[in-house]
């Protein structure tokens, strides 16, 4: 099981690396559907059923949206001639990212060991949840119940987005 | 080990966000990241030799995962698909706008 977790990591970040540096848009799109529908498996190796649905339909959306951006507009990538400004900021943004991966790795080691987390709060939800709740899955019985106003933000944000979408992308009305 | 793979992920996605000029070519890497992030979160949350959170028996006590950073994920997804579909609606009209994706050519800040 955990060899297979590993392995479906790895295969998520080339997938990634694909995405990022590919020259076209559309086969960029599509690997980044790697590393989603690879984070749906991994969720359902790590117990998480309802996560793994939730991922799964997220992620046929997002892909569908970014398919129907790229082919409305275009799927050339932009050519980077080579500049000593464009050498000078990958040298620079490599340094970074080598500073931050040691910085990872220093706070990893803080963290509780993988498979042995501290169940603090957690612990009153799976003796309480059923009893207070009426709610056989846990996960529900905290999204609907004991952190309800998350889920009331959640649904803010996302009419909000919404409104956002429809006022950009309006036709109507528009000075050309 | 298993988290530090979990960061390359997170920083192969802040390499594309620093170094691309493509506007659809940061939106993805901005999705890497938030999918990073949620893997990472789910692995906090794991436990060996669990069941998922949903309690089958009432006498038996399970050993479950945590549901905790389940449900804050849950909430998190679904956050992210609206602001990835508010991005690419940003995008697309500024591409009716100037023609490009590139980020160096969009500077004329007149409406």
């Amino acid at each position: 099981m955990f060899a297979l977790l590993i392995l479906l990591m790895i295969l998520m970040i080339m997938g990634a690396i694909v995405a990022v540096q590919s020259k076209d848009l559309l086969s960029a799109v599509i690997s980044m559907g790697i590393v989603g529908f690879g984070l749906t498996l991994v969720f359902l190796i790590l117990q998480a059923p309802d996560l793994a649905i939730v991922q799964i339909a997220v992620e046929t959306l997002t892909l569908v949206i970014l398919i129907a951006a790229v082919m409305k507009t275009t799927m050339k990538e932009i050519k980077v001639r080579k500049s000593t400004v464009v050498i000078y900021s990958g040298i620079a943004t490599v340094i970074v990212l080598i500073i931050l991966l040691f910085i990872l790795g220093d706070t990893f080691k803080e963290l509780p060991a993988f498979g042995y987390p501290e169940l603090r709060m957690s612990e009153y939800y799976i003796e309480q949840g059923l009893e207070k709740t009426g709610a056989a899955n846990l996960v529900t019985s905290v999204i609907l119940d004991f952190r309800a106003y998350d889920t009331l933000g959640e649904a803010t944000v996302l009419f909000t987005a919404v409104m956002g979408i429809l006022a950009v992308l309006r036709r109507k009305g528009r000075k050309e | 080990m298993i988290y530090f793979l979990c960061g390359l992920l997170f920083l192969v996605g802040l390499s594309g966000i620093l170094l691309k000029r493509n506007l659809i070519k940061i939106i993805i890497s901005l999705t890497i990241i938030e999918y990073s992030l949620f893997m990472f979160l789910a692995l906090v949350g794991y436990k060996h030799k669990a069941v998922p959170p949903i309690i089958t028996s009432l006498t038996e006590k399970n050993n479950y995962v945590d549901p905790l950073p389940q449900a804050l994920v849950l909430t998190a997804i679904v956050i992210g698909l609206a602001t990835t579909a508010l991005l690419v609606a940003l995008a697309v009209r500024i591409y009716e706008k100037y023609g490009t994706f590139d980020i160096r050519e969009i500077r004329k800040l007149k409406g």
